[in-house]
């Protein structure tokens, strides 16, 4: 199912699937094609925002995140690196620090929170917006499905997307580095498992966009540690909330859509959500049409990471919870801008590479050829009903057009065309 | 520069001035064109950069304009013939920061006087003809290849 070398974190289960057709309409970047009653993902274009997976009303779109009790020998220390995410599918009643003890109850060595790193992460971003010389506006990059749509369909705008190592990776790495001092063992000997919402981040651990290994070993969904973690928080004893790390967003901050902006110093920016929304923006900056914005946070789940297909809880209550957490939580971030300028001066922040664009390949190499091929195209959908139908299994007419001229499926297949000959 | 003989594509579209609600319309389509013949994105960039600023001086400064759009084995080509007001100091009118803007089209975000830089700085030629009171014409050349 996975085609050109690309590696991707879900896939439809044959069995299940009855073609029933709703992964065709949500899929923001066209990449499913349903064929002799199946659903089939296209590779290339394929950017792994999950949506096909929420949409599908069989459950035949099945991600492929870790399972857990999956331990290889070859590591002699397992750490869990939560999205902040995860603390706001629990009450918020429940303290983070209860989280973390119960993520070492079923089987994690060590925990790490992200908290403290997107707190630096949001200084980092204020330096590097500050002294920004380029095009504007920035993207964020914590979003892989947002990287990835725009490396792929809007190829012209990755320079956009802000060049920090993102939080997660940040956790990993500086994890790792310390356990491995603190106990003696070779980084390799340690496995970070990130908790995730979202199969996106499982696509950049497996397969990083901006380097070669990702420090995060493997992802475990949230969906599949919840059951496991609510045993073990039950049977736990409850433990004093007051101590605590601190994090002026308190991590859930950035799990919600415009958490992590509204820290930053600049009044021009967006934050915008979902991919259809994400793709009208995308579209804006692409057109020149949001010169004098400065930074744009885009998440491809509705409001924010909390919306994820890998998560448990109502995305409002996880929404209410964050801010509930934030008021229990938040300190004060400028505490550590000196340390985080020293550091941001050293390059703890940045990226090993820098991102490259990933554009989709021509209907042809040759360009005559191709634009003989996109006239034809044009041709065949100008004679199409062009109601977006999809019952020839194509998501729209213009899609179908395209697949008739690249030899996938005859045109007599629309049955629009053929109820109209008769 | 005469592969003229060799035009492979070739389409029109009209821009109306004054229609700040489809600004940018042209200039979209033909980036989508270039897309999916499949240019390196560099080039795609370069041309919609030039394209949207010269139509966005249309929108702003002229009555109506033609637009040709042209792909040659070697060049993208896009030519703006507008009737206007023409440009009376093309020398001044090209220069960083020189714009006639008006309040109005300042506050919509327009009247920066990088536009015909900006067109200057991606296209790899440009030639602008200009008479005050009839109209000018806008061609954009742009190297299809690296
Ligand atoms: N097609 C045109 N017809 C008439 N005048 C024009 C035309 N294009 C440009 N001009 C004149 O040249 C000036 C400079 O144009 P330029 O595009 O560089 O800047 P601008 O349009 O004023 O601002 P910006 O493009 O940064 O929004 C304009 O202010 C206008 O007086
Ligand atoms: S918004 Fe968050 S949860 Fe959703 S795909 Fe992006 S990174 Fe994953
Ligand atoms: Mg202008």
């Amino acid at each position: 199912m996975v085609a050109e070398g690309y590696y991707h974190a879900h896939e439809v289960n044959e069995g299940g699937c009855d073609g029933r057709m709703r992964c065709l309409k949500v899929c923001p970047t066209d990449a499913i094609r349903v064929r002799d009653g199946k659903a089939h993902i296209i590779g290339e274009l394929c950017v792994d925002c999950g949506e096909c997976i929420t949409a599908c009303p069989r459950g035949a779109v099945v991600p492929l995140a870790d399972r857990l009790g999956q331990r290889s020998p070859e590591y002699k220390c397992v750490v869990a690196i939560p999205s902040p995410v995860l603390y706001s599918q629990f009450s918020s009643d429940i303290a983070p620090r209860r989280i973390f003890e119960a993520l070492q109850r079923i089987g994690f060595d060590h925990v790490f929170d992200v908290a403290r790193a997107c707190d630096w992460e949001t200084l980092a971003s204020r330096i590097f917006l500050d002294e920004h010389e380029g095009r504007w506006p920035m993207i964020s990059g914590f979003c892989p499905a947002v990287v990835r749509l725009i490396q792929v369909k809007y190829p012209e705008l990755t320079e956009h997307i802000m060049p920090l190592e993102v939080p997660r990776e940040i956790t990993a790495r500086e994890a790792k580095q310390k356990l491995s001092r603190d106990l003696g063992l070779d980084v390799s000997e340690i496995e970070a498992v990130y908790i995730t919402p979202c199969p996106a981040k499982v696509v950049s651990i497996r397969q990083p966009a901006e380097k070669n290994r990702s420090w995060l070993d493997r992802a475990i969904a949230i969906s599949e540690v919840y059951g496991p973690l609510r045993a073990a928080l039950a049977a736990a004893e409850p433990v004093p909330s007051s101590e605590l790390f601190e994090s002026a967003t308190y991590g859930p901050g950035w799990s919600r859509l415009g958490g992590m902006t509204s820290l930053l110093r600049t009044e021009r920016w967006i934050a915008v959500s979902g991919m259809s929304d994400v793709t009208k923006i995308l579209d804006d900056i692409e057109n020149s049409r949001l010169r004098d914005v400065e930074f744009i946070e885009a998440s491809a789940c509705l409001g924010g990471c909390i919306g994820g297909p890998l998560t448990v809880e109502n995305i409002y209550i996880a929404r209410s919870r964050t801010y509930r957490l934030g008021e229990k939580y938040s300190r004060n971030i400028e505490r550590h801008a000196n340390q985080v300028e020293e550091l941001y001066r050293k390059k703890f922040f940045s990226m090993e590479n820098p991102l490259a664009p990933r554009p989709l390949s021509p209907l042809d190499p040759d360009i005559g050829r191709a634009i003989e091929m996109v006239r034809k195209r044009d041709e065949i959908y100008e004679s199409l009903p062009k109601i977006d139908c999809a019952a020839c299994g194509s998501p729209n007419c213009l899609a179908f057009a395209e697949d008739v001229v690249k030899g996938d499926i005859e045109r007599s297949t629309c049955i629009v065309l053929r109820a109209r000959a008769r | 520069m005469s592969d003229e003989g060799q035009i492979m594509l070739r389409e029109t579209f009209t821009v109306a001035g004054g229609d700040f609600s489809h600004a940018g319309r042209v200039s979209t389509t033909i980036k989508s064109m270039l897309k999916q013949i499949g240019f390196p994105s560099a080039v795609i960039r370069r041309t919609a950069i030039a394209t949207y600023e010269a139509e966005m001086n249309v929108v702003v400064y002229a009555d109506r304009a033609d637009v040709t759009f042209e792909v040659t084995p070697k060049t993208i080509r896009v030519t703006l013939a507008d009737q206007g007001q023409g440009i009376a100091d093309l020398e001044l009118a090209m220069q960083e920061g020189f714009s006639t803007a008006t309040d109005e089209i300042r506050e919509m975000g327009f009247g920066a006087g990088m536009g015909l830089p900006n067109i200057k700085r991606n296209a790899d030629e440009l030639e602008i003809n200009s008479e005050v009171g009839v109209g000018t014409t806008v061609k954009i050349t742009i190297n299809a290849g690296e």
